[in-house]
């Protein structure tokens, strides 16, 4: 593959006396599907938020193309090109789905209070490709005809397509996707296994969260699995399977009760 | 603060009257309602769905018709003193034409205003007041203490004066939320009106009198043609806010308010710099309210520190929650109900004020969205056009999930 688009460099991430991240360090290569697995609270999303600016690294360091993320803003991330969706689905109900979409959109446009309240043309234009491109996107999603209803109001599918939707709008070069196939039937995993290869296909990286071994196993290019916050494995989806420690990991001893205190701590 | 007109000599027996007052009054509401009603479906061009009538109704009207609509509703509103029927809506008690002027355009400006910080950003203001009294001050500052411009000139002042309070109080706090943000507005309110009470400077405890009234037309200074100019003027500050407020609710600016009030943490994931807009929206909140405040200062020519109490807060907040978070129509509504109910309700004095809460909590038990909330969801039939129009420019067969 080609150079890393983002390279997590040594991350440990402590919240009091818990350790969600010990020392993680893996790249995700330009125009690659890397799929990020893990048993419960292995600190897969704690590491979404360490890369995304909710959290600062306790110690290590997160480059984006080559440069340090450091003290930049959240908002400041996602115009350098990194956008997200959420585990548990966190739209603006209250808007339709084609304004949600329009949030993403207006990420990169330079108008603001002034042009908006003066009409100015460079005001319209910008408003105008928001709209036509966040229209394009839910389109390309699937579920453009239902663009004017209050995203409260999507059935669920709809709202998980609608946050990705809204995240490419942001024209992130990184697309990190934490499991959004979560809850889905098998025939919308496999139409969401589609779309994430097309996404892919446009020339976004992908870096994906997901429970389910088949849909990770089915599009992934490279895995990177953690466990305890360690990580314990990388390679393709083959290598990966074979992993005893993998295997181990998912299939030994049950730890359910203390992981899910974890998740606690180190969820959204 | 209301001309008295002569008192009824009849001797109905109180309840009676107190029964055709309330028949009136329900008559008078239908009306401005109706009016308010079909002024907003003629503005607006879709995307802020209220409720399915209404829109269907617009969905039905012919393409020439929004025009003329508006403009007939405008003119309407205009020259609302001009109706010999207008007591119909007031009572022998209230010349309502100097209520409207005096009390029901400030009120509607400052729900405006309040309606982007509390509703549309969802930022719990709760020393709005505080803003009113700086641009009020401002103005008496101006023309009347410490210098004799005319009223005109003091008020772009004083809208940058209350504007600047806005960034000065936001700027510091904007990084709490929620009850925190509540209590810190509160203490500002309060210092603005105590401060207002203890420095010479302003006023003191006497406050500032002979305030410059708005530039008249040549009528006699508190004549019955000087008021309906002034309802002219001050009509016009409405319409000029509201245009205004339109075309930032419908850019990228009211989506992050909306955003942001949604969910804080999705908006800034999303790109939205949340603080930017946040300390825009108290900027503007602010300077609406420094405008309501100006007009206010012009119509009573004198202002007292007692009266930016707390209790004005709570009563502007009162506006924008009875009449719909978020909705400026709502705003508009309950700016107007909440600046007339009391006063049409003088009569009955002091009860009046505890109608007006049972009034409010029987609103909120049911409808707590307000009397026109924000929407109502489901497709909007403007916007099923607006979606076909979209529709014909977009590339055939690019829709989601193959393989």
């Amino acid at each position: 593959m080609s150079t890393p688009i983002l390279e997590v460099d040594n991350v440990t991430m402590r919240f009091g006396g818990v350790t969600a991240l010990v020392d993680v360090d893996f790249n995700i290569n330009r125009g690659e599907i890397l799929g990020l697995i893990g048993p419960n609270g292995a600190g897969k999303t704690t590491c979404f938020n360490v890369m995304t600016g909710v959290y600062r690294a306790t110690s290590g360091q997160v480059r984006f193309k080559g440069e340090p993320l450091g003290e930049r803003k959240r908002f400041e991330i996602t115009r350098l090109g990194i956008a997200r969706t959420f585990q548990n689905i966190r739209l603006f109900p209250e808007m339709t789905a084609l304004e949600n979409v329009m949030v993403g959109a207006d990420t990169h446009h330079k108008t603001s209070v002034v042009a908006a309240l003066l009409h100015l043309p460079i005001h319209k234009q910008e408003e105008k490709e928001g709209r036509e491109r966040s229209m394009e996107l839910l389109e390309f999603m699937g579920i453009a005809d239902r663009a004017h209803e209050l995203a409260r109001n999507l059935p669920y599918g709809y709202q998980r397509r609608l946050e990705i939707s809204r995240a490419l709008a942001t024209k992130p070069e990184l697309l990190c996707l934490d499991e959004p196939a979560a809850g889905f039937n098998p025939a919308e995993k496999e139409d969401l296994m589609g779309l994430i290869r097309q996404i892919r296909d446009q020339g976004y990286t992908v870096l994906l969260i997901e429970h389910d071994m088949r849909l990770v196993m089915g599009v992934t290019d490279r895995i990177v699995v953690l466990e305890f916050g360690k990580k314990i494995a990388e390679g393709s989806p083959a290598e990966i399977q074979n992993d005893p420690r993998v295997v181990e990991a998912y299939l030994g001893a049950p730890d359910d009760a203390e992981s899910s205190l974890v998740d606690e701590e180190a969820g959204v | 603060m209301n001309t008295l007109l002569a008192v009824t000599g009849s001797q109905v027996s109180s309840a009676w009257k107190l029964i055709y007052h309330f028949l009136r009054f329900a008559a008078g509401v239908g009306i401005a309602g109706g009016v308010i009603v079909l002024l907003r479906q003629a503005w607006s061009r879709g995307g802020s769905v209220i409720s399915g009538p209404v829109n269907e109704l617009r969905a039905r009207m012919p393409a020439g018709a929004r025009i003329p609509l508006i403009a007939l509703a405008i003119a309407a509103a205009y020259l609302l003193p001009m109706w010999d029927g207008l007591p119909f809506v007031g009572s022998d008690r209230v010349d309502v034409v100097a209520l409207l002027c005096q009390t029901v355009v400030p009120f509607v400006i400052i729900a405006l205003g309040l309606n982007i910080v509390v509703g549309m950003a969802g930022l719990l203001d709760l020393g709005y007041v505080g803003f009113y009294a700086v641009g009020a001050y401002t103005v008496g500052i101006l023309t009347s203490k410490h210098a004799s411009l005319p009223w005109l000139v003091s008020v772009p002042i004083a809208v940058a004066v209350t504007m600047l309070f806005g960034v000065l109080l936001g700027a510091p706090t904007l990084r709490l939320r929620g009850d925190y943000l509540a209590i810190v507005t509160l203490g500002f309110g309060e210092i603005i009106r105590l401060s207002a009470q203890n420095f010479g400077w302003l006023g003191a405890a006497e406050g500032v009198s002979a305030i410059k009234r708005p530039p008249s037309l040549g009528f006699d200074a508190y004549s019955a043609g000087q008021n309906k100019w002034y309802w002219v003027i001050g009509l016009t500050l409405i319409l000029v806010v509201m245009f205004f407020l339109t075309r930032l609710e419908k850019s990228r600016v009211g989506r992050a308010w909306t955003a942001i009030r949604e969910d804080e943490d999705a908006a800034e994931l999303m790109g939205v710099p949340s603080f930017t807009f946040k300390l825009w929206a108290f900027a503007i909140g602010a300077a609406v309210g420094g405008l309501a405040g100006a007009w206010y200062a012009g119509q009573l020519t004198t202002i007292y520190p007692n009266g930016f109490d707390i209790n004005k807060s709570i009563l502007f907040l009162a506006a924008v929650v009875l009449g719909g978070l978020g909705n400026k129509w709502g705003a508009l509504l309950g700016g107007v109900a909440v600046a007339y109910l009391p006063e049409r309700f003088r009569f009955i004095d002091d009860k009046r004020f505890v109608l007006f809460g049972v009034v409010l909590i029987v609103m909120m038990i049911f409808r707590p969205q307000g009397l026109l909330p924000r929407r109502s969801g489901g497709d909007s039939a403007a916007g099923r056009r607006r979606l076909k129009g979209l529709e014909k420019n977009l590339p055939v067969g690019t829709t989601g999930g193959s393989k």
